[in-house]
């Protein structure tokens, strides 16, 4: 088992003939069982056609209905992404990878406002995707690093999650599922949420958590850990030298009038049971001292 | 992106948002002409920069009569204004807004943000006026009230009502508070704001619900479909390197340090800056060279770091995944024959062809301190900073 994703998913993939759909989709289609799992692309002008072997429907419903995907993934220019996953929810789709970054927050907030009442999940946007060592990948994140394992491992940076990876492969330990929930101030899955799916998953043991400035997710996902987590939770935040007022890259990560600072977010995950460390360097050891009984690095 | 309060007047006005009759000024006789033509008995000189607390330092003066309007004109003209929002080194004021003056009964607090939690706007208003909101909040945070907005209806009659009342108001100023959050959202909503602010809102000795000040931040992303906002850019506010940087799309943020970064990545290169600090340095930049770098942007990323007079060391952190280390490589590699390379230089390089990159490192002949992983690569250019400084 592993959360979200599997070898058995299939995908639709919305923005499939731009050039970061096509070289994403490729190398997508080259991971695990991804010549199995990527059946169809969507493209209004484009409909009848295919793309590399994989065929190309004018509407997400369209593609649906053919191919019975129930995933989608968008690659889809900012100003146009918000409507794709208007249009992939609408279509009844369990689950919307949005990969675009930089979508205007207004967009994001009616998108979210049409989304209540809707069983579609969102990931994202301006996220990494989604990884389930050996089986699938569904994004932009690079397959090799990733190995087959036991840890989750969530983030609101992609590199973090890269780096949280290559970690845990020097102690030889795999992920169950990977999962990118994107920069942006207004999106679809927090930390919370993919918190519940781990531990509810017998295939994973622990999980590596990254936050970042900015917002009180990581907070209000350490409340719930503290009260129904049965897995250890090894907790890094990214910004802790951030000057406040400053937008870091990311959308969302800004310290605003004082709050959403590294040291605060790390203060309450630690009051709530959560192995937090202040080295970025070290979340894959201090999770590897947790999982592994005779591996007492800090001694 | 923000912009200065006689612009953010303007949006409110633009949308039917009551604020005080003004002129933008740019010398002592425009603010003397400003007042003479405003009328009345009473004028607000106000320094238009981006930073709030300008009253303390100066840079807000009543004035009785139109020679006042020109001595403060003159004397804020040119002055450097020192606030808690500006840093030490202060802004120079440019250009000032002449008000008329306004009889102020009651000073309240209004404002819109992007409320994350619920992924909504949130109208937040107190009676507090004229103070700052986060020590509103950390003292009295039930004198604050907040409003979630509904994206499908706008902020409703009913909800505007009771923050009214809440916040104080009785009578016609309801109605007339009502109508200005009903607009306030309008202008809010159809100008891709992050924030807007009104500290303060005033009643008037006469009962008129008024924006005496106006703070809007906008959103980044949306700027595409915002001409009108975009061309109240001031680029005298900006910081002169990130503005540069912004043209090569590169994200980079001027910090105090001495250690320059190049990173790969929103949340690598704050660790990146996180990890330095942890090992006793400390970073001079933010700088995420994004997902699609060429050469040619690594380059123009090295330029700008070699500009700091303050750098003792750069350290170059690299994730490959869609970035390959190759390209990274030869950035470097081109930046060094482009300008000389007068700090010692940290790579840690991971990933996506990382094996040709460390080659063509090692091969350029470049005076490169390798590292192997992230604490590694931080200790390293701790030590090379602390080298140079002795």
């Amino acid at each position: 088992m592993s959360i979200l994703v599997n070898k058995h998913t299939r995908v639709i993939t919305q923005g499939i003939t731009g050039k970061t759909g096509q070289f994403h989709t490729a190398m997508c289609r080259d991971y695990g069982n991804g010549q199995k799992c990527f059946v169809a692309g969507v493209n209004p002008n484009k409909a009848g056609k295919s793309f590399d072997g994989i065929p190309v429907f004018g509407t997400v419903k369209d593609a649906k209905a053919e191919t019975g995907a129930t995933v989608s993934v968008i690659y889809v220019p900012p100003p146009f992404a918000a409507a794709a996953i208007d249009e992939a929810v609408d279509a009844g789709m369990e689950l919307v990878i949005c990969i675009t970054e930089g979508i205007p927050v207004r967009d994001m907030i009616r998108t979210r406002h049409r989304m209540e009442g809707s069983k579609t999940l969102l990931l994202g946007p301006n996220c990494p995707g989604l990884i389930t060592p050996d089986e699938i990948k569904i994004g932009i994140m690079p397959g090799h690093i990733h190995q087959r394992g036991r840890i989750g491992v969530v983030s609101r940076s992609g590199t973090l999650t890269y780096e949280a990876a290559s970690q845990l492969a020097r102690f030889g330990i795999g992920q169950s599922t990977v999962v990118g929930i994107g920069g942006d101030p207004v999106g679809g899955l927090k930390h919370i949420d993919v918190l519940k799916m781990f531990n509810d998953d017998p295939r994973t043991d622990a999980v590596i958590m990254v936050g970042e400035i900015g917002g009180n997710e990581e907070e209000l996902c350490a409340h719930w850990i503290k009260d129904h987590m049965r897995k250890p939770v090894v907790g890094f935040i990214a910004g802790a030298t951030a000057p406040p007022g400053k937008r870091m890259g990311h959308a969302g990560a800004i310290v605003s009038g004082g709050r959403g600072t590294a040291q605060e977010k790390l203060a309450v995950m630690k009051a709530c049971g959560i192995h937090v460390t202040s080295n970025p360097a070290e979340m894959g050891k201090l999770l590897a001292s947790l999982v592994i009984p005779d591996y007492l690095p800090f001694d | 992106m923000n912009i200065h309060e006689y612009q953010g007047k303007d949006v409110l006005r633009k949308y039917g948002v009551t604020t005080p009759r003004g002129f933008a000024c740019a010398s002592a006789d425009e603010a003397a002409d400003a007042a003479t033509r405003l009328g009345g008995r009473a004028w607000v000189v106000k320094a238009q920069i981006h930073a709030g607390g300008r009253g303390k330092g100066g840079g807000v003066k009543l004035a009785w009569s139109v020679d006042e309007v020109r001595r403060h004109a003159s004397q804020m003209l040119g002055m450097t204004l020192t606030t808690h929002q500006t840093g030490p080194e202060g802004r120079v004021v440019k250009r000032l807004l002449v008000e008329e003056g306004i009889e102020i009964d009651k000073e309240l607090y209004l404002a819109m943000v992007v409320d994350r939690e619920t992924g909504r706007v949130a109208l937040m208003a107190s009676s507090e006026g004229g103070m700052d909101i986060e020590e509103v909040a950390a003292r009295t945070p039930g004198k604050i009230h907040k409003v979630l907005i509904d994206p499908s209806t706008g902020l409703k009659g009913s909800e505007a009502d009771i923050v009214a009342r809440n916040i104080g108001l009785a009578g016609k100023s309801v109605m007339q508070a009502r109508t200005l959050m009903q607009n306030l959202y309008q202008a809010f909503d159809a100008s891709d704001a992050s924030l807007a602010e009104i500290n303060p809102l005033v009643v008037t000795r006469d009962g008129r619900v008024i924006a005496l000040d106006a703070k809007f931040n906008f959103d980044p992303n949306a700027l595409f479909r915002q001409p009108e906002i975009v061309a109240m850019r001031d680029f005298d506010e900006e910081d002169p390197a990130e503005l540069e940087a912004s043209r090569f799309d590169l994200s980079y943020i001027a910090l105090d340090g001495d250690i320059g970064c190049l990173v790969n990545g929103a949340g690598l290169a704050m660790a990146t800056m996180d990890v330095i600090k942890l090992y006793g340095g400390s970073p001079a930049n933010f700088l995420d060279v994004g997902g699609g770098a060429t050469p040619e942007k690594v380059t123009q990323a090295f330029k700008l770091m070699l500009r700091n007079p303050n750098l003792r060391a750069i350290l170059v952190n690299i994730f490959g995944g869609i970035m390959k280390c190759d390209v990274i490589a030869r950035g470097i590699v081109a930046a060094a024959r482009e300008v000389e390379l007068s700090v010692p230089l940290v790579v840690r390089m991971k990933g996506t062809n990382e094996s040709l990159g460390k080659t063509i490192l090692a091969q350029s002949g470049l005076p490169v301190i390798a590292a192997d992983d992230m604490a590694d690569a931080a200790q390293q250019a701790v030590a090379a900073a602390r080298r140079r400084n002795h």
